[in-house]
């Protein structure tokens, strides 16, 4: 058994896939996913807030579904396919249609619950791609923004899931991250 | 806001898990972790061992059939209230899954991890104990099926013994001529209710009403369901309503906390009593109404 040279704890080798690259790390069973994203792999894109599930920063996609990253264990996410914020751009590197919408649409201020909603609107125009105000503020229920009021959130929101229709007509949806 | 250090085991077979239980009585299961994870990041529990179940690809499933709903310990509260033909057989379950946390956490919560976990102020445990569900587990011992009056035997407590793990849960079919309703109030939409409950109600064949029983959460230390029946001996009006709504209260133990006062917990349940025995009735004559004409 590998020991962690840090803390002295027993660590285990695990491969996750996060954004269609497979990483290899040492992690002690404790290590929350989100911890492993920012630590173990770099990946500081996914931020965290409260660390119990009800903010909504640290939302990854999960096989395409938004989950808590702080709720779920790095040696039990192996088996999935992970995309955090940083594999929602589009394959040329330009910003994908929620990133395009929230500047589009100023939906940030200081950005740190940015990512748990890029993800979570990921997912939702994915299952509806024509939501409705009430449908927006639905998708977006579950996150909590300090900064924005959320009116621009919202407005992101329907302008994401036109950016995203447009593509769909254009016939480059297909490309878009996952 | 980490979790203690624990061992940490990923069964894939459902025997491996009981093998590995029984050798530690002291482990605990992790199943969508969406109440444990928090628990230990706050240290409000330390685990010695997790067993994680969720590669156990056989406790996945749900099958609804003209009896009732079975669902697998595995089946996510997303995935039960998407369900069409669940939704169909027994309707309390789609109607109280739409309050149980937000979209995300439901995406990886487990129906059956949410009722284990007992807790009052969650939806699923009363609703199991208002539809006369059961529960079953198993250990290396073999199976067992709990009764859900016989399985919250205190906060947070179940009559699961160690080393067993629950498998499944069934909830019976919605009978002909009943309806359901489901509300509650919670201070944001997917946070625990400050008060709620769900209600069955019966019709007579000549639309008299049979039966009413109400299920209340986050107003007991453990799931409580009341019979009301004999608040409504001509049929439901307002003065009955309000009837029923002190004759529940009698039954309930409402507290109160930072989020509410006790007399307000109070209050929400006389409004939430009158307000869902309302919209129960009316989704028990609906159906009346489809069963008469279809
Ligand atoms: C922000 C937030 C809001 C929430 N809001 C609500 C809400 O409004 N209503 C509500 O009902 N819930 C709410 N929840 C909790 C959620 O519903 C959980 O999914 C559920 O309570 C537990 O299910 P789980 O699969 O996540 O179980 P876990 O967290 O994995 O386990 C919970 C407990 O049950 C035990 N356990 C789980 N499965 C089994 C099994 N098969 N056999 C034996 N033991 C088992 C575990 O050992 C643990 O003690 C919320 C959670 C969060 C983070
Ligand atoms: S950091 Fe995960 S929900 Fe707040
Ligand atoms: S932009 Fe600051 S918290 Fe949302």
């Amino acid at each position: 058994m590998t020991m962690s040279p840090t803390t002295a704890e027993p660590v285990e080798t695990i491969r996750l896939r996060v954004n269609g690259v497979t990483h290899e790390a040492q992690v002690p069973p404790r290590r929350l996913l989100s911890d492993a994203l920012r630590h173990d792999l770099g990946l500081t894109g996914t931020h965290v807030g409260c660390e119990h599930g009800v903010c909504g920063a640290c939302t990854i996609l999960v096989d395409g579904q938004p989950m808590r990253s702080c709720l779920m264990f790095a040696v039990s996410a192996q088996d999935y396919e992970l995309t955090t914020v940083e594999g929602l751009t589009r394959p040329d590197g330009s910003l994908g249609p929620v990133q395009q919408a929230f500047k589009d649409c100023h939906g940030l201020q200081c950005g740190f619950c940015t990512p748990g909603f890029i993800t979570t609107i990921t997912a939702g125009i994915a299952e509806n791609p024509d939501p409705d105000r009430a449908e927006a503020r639905d998708m977006i229920s579950g996150n909590l923004c300090r900064c924005t009021g959320y009116q621009n959130i919202v407005a992101s929101v329907l302008r994401a899931a036109e950016i995203q229709r447009e593509d769909a007509q254009n016939g480059d949806g297909e490309e878009q991250g996952r | 806001m980490k979790p203690a250090a624990f061992t940490f085991q990923r069964p894939t077979e459902l025997s491996e898990a009981l093998a590995a239980y029984a050798a530690n009585p002291g482990a605990k299961i992790l199943a969508g972790g969406q109440s444990l994870i928090p628990l230990m990041s706050m240290r409000l529990t330390t685990v010695s061992e997790l067993i994680d179940i969720n590669g156990i690809g056989e406790l996945s499933f749900i099958e609804a059939s003209e009896a009732g709903v079975r669902f697998g310990a595995l089946a996510r509260h997303a995935e039960l209230h998407a369900h069409e033909e669940a939704r169909r057989v027994q309707p309390m379950l789609h109607a109280a899954l739409s309050h149980v946390a937000h979209a995300t956490i439901r995406n990886r919560g487990t129906t059956v991890g949410s009722i284990v976990h007992a807790d009052a102020s969650g939806e699923m445990p009363v609703v199991l104990t208002l539809l006369g569900g059961t529960l079953t587990v198993a250990s290396t011992e073999g199976r067992r099926e709990i009764a859900a009056d016989d399985l919250f035997i205190g906060p947070l407590e179940t009559a699961l013994e160690s080393g067993e793990i629950a498998v499944e849960a069934f909830v019976p079919a919605l009978p002909a001529r009943h309806g359901i309703a489901f509300d509650e109030i919670a201070r944001r939409h997917g946070d625990y209710a400050l008060c709620g409950l769900g209600v069955v109600l019966g019709l007579t064949e000549d639309g008299g009403i049979e039966s009413v029983r109400a299920g209340y959460i986050s107003v007991t230390e453990t799931p409580i369901v009341v019979d009301l029946t004999e608040c409504f001996p001509d049929g439901i009006d307002a003065s009955s309503l309000v009837a029923a709504g002190e004759k529940a209260l009698e039954q309930l133990e409402p507290e109160g906390d930072i989020h509410a006062s006790a007399e307000y917990r109070a209050q929400l349940a006389r409004t939430l009593t009158a307000r869902v025995i309302t919209a129960a009735h009316a989704d028990a004559k609906a159906r009346l109404f489809q069963e008469v004409t279809a």
